[in-house]
């Protein structure tokens, strides 16, 4: 036997943190899938957010109607899909609905998980940006004989974004953090490629590798939001 | 079989939901064990990194906004996989309980510093000077002066973030934990009947639809008048 595999049983801890973790030789190998992995993270978020916005979009106007008949069931329908997790809702749709014969695939299962799930957080963040506009404002732009539309596009809604700013990027942020949840799915998105990886290596390394993609993609918005959220905490008083 | 009947037949089917009932009830309490110990642990912890930050201590203070920003820009999932399939390879093993609990913990107590560090900085300045010169100490300043008004304006956002936080202990599931959507997944997969995932929805609505409906509560009544 080479007396180098019987070293092996003699290594610092440091050298076997590194070597689990850390091993360069198994970034090299594992990073083509890896990397296909993070296109797929960043081609499915390009996806779900606008998706999403849409929702909200849709909900936030919806919300400004003052009939009971539209205020009710829009209140159930967002407090449902903000009481659900979100992979509650993936899983019912992808393992759940191929039973009637409605099988989405896993980027149809997203696709519409997610737009229902942080469709109802966007509407929840753009209602409160739409009440923050002062009535006078909706007023005046109607008064100048713009329509109940064009009074919302042009008028309501830019300040009602600018108002909440800081809660939209947070949402957004936390959106694409979401998106990890459809490895369970097996859409070969970042995380998914790092189990991958990781069970054809026995090294947990590309796990480590896509930690830190995300750590990297994502603290510069951290960063901006922590600024953004100071400020508007202490704006409060 | 019509399409409405093959609908209820898939989704409601009582035969499988009576007998996945009892599992879906274990999974239930499971899952309120697992948010408690989340929240207990992530808020105390927040707290006290807060405080701590609040002594101004520079190296230190640098390496609570570096663990802070780490834990929330990493998705939970990440980290809840690489503690429980990442440490395996070191020799570290830990149960899925743990796995979750601990990563879900870190992410609140990530979440918990900032919120209550936006507080105490949003105390005027004036308020600390104050205190201070009636001859209060620091930790008696932030105890009684400066924590009390903070305190108030990060209730809001803090409900918002624990609820959400909380509702990540559906990923539990995926490390195997048997809580309400993991006894879910399992039923399915031997009746080869979706109802069990149905019962869980209903489970996790159950759970948090007066949660968040509480939430919605505390922030009108906290809401700030301008």
């Amino acid at each position: 036997m080479d007396r180098n595999a019987l070293r092996v049983e003699a290594v610092s801890p440091m050298d076997l943190f590194i070597e689990t973790f850390f091993n360069w030789q198994i970034v090299h190998d594992a990073w083509p899938i890896l990397w296909q992995g993070l296109q797929a993270t960043l081609l499915l978020s390009a996806l779900v957010v606008p998706l999403g916005m849409i929702g909200g979009i849709i909900i936030a106007v919806l919300s400004t109607v003052h009939s009971p008949w539209v205020k009710w069931p829009l209140r159930v329908w967002v407090d449902t899909f903000r009481a659900l997790p979100p992979l509650v809702l993936l899983i019912f749709i992808f393992a759940g609905l191929p039973f009637i014969g409605i099988d989405v695939g896993p980027w149809g299962a997203v696709a519409i998980g997610f737009f229902l799930n942080t469709g109802a957080y966007y509407g929840e963040i753009l209602r409160a940006g739409i009440e923050s506009v002062p009535q006078g404002q909706l007023e005046a732009a109607r008064s100048t004989g713009l329509t109940r539309g064009q009074t919302m596009r042009y008028v309501v809604l830019p300040q009602a974004v600018r108002n909440v700013l800081p809660d939209l990027i947070s949402n957004t942020l936390e959106v694409v953090k979401l998106t990890s949840i459809a490895s369970v799915v097996a859409l070969p998105e970042l995380l998914f490629q790092a189990r991958q990886a990781q069970s054809v290596t026995y090294n947990a390394t590309p796990i480590m590798v896509a930690a830190v993609v995300y750590f990297i993609l994502l603290w510069p918005v951290v960063r901006v939001l922590s600024q953004l959220e100071n400020r508007q905490l202490a704006g409060r008083r | 079989m019509t399409g409405w009947e093959r609908f209820t037949d898939s989704f409601f089917n009582a035969r499988v939901m009576a007998q996945y009932l009892p599992k879906i009830i274990e999974g239930f309490g499971l899952t309120v064990v697992l948010a408690l110990c989340i929240i207990a642990a992530g808020l105390t912890l927040g707290l006290l990194l807060a405080l701590l930050r609040a002594f101004g201590i520079r190296p230190l203070n640098w390496l609570i906004i570096f663990v802070v920003d780490l834990f929330r820009a990493l998705p939970p999932l990440v980290i809840i996989v690489l503690l429980f399939f990442g440490l395996p390879n070191a020799g570290i093993e830990l149960s899925g309980f743990v796995a979750a609990w601990l990563a879900l913990t870190l992410v609140l107590m990530a979440f918990t510093e900032e919120i209550f560090w936006a507080g105490i900085t949003s105390v005027a300045k004036g308020q600390w000077e104050a205190a201070r010169s009636t001859g209060l100490g620091f930790v008696q300043t932030l105890g009684y002066v400066v924590l009390p008004q903070a305190l108030r304006i990060t209730i809001p956002p803090l409900t918002n973030r624990t609820i959400a936080i909380t509702k990540g202990t559906a990923l539990a599931s995926v490390v195997a934990v048997p809580d309400i959507l993991g006894a879910a997944n399992a039923g399915v997969s031997f009746s080869f009947n979706p109802s069990p995932l149905t019962l869980g929805a209903i489970a996790y609505l159950v759970l948090f639809l007066p949660v968040v409906v509480f939430g919605r509560w505390i922030e009108t009544r906290f809401a700030w008048k301008r």
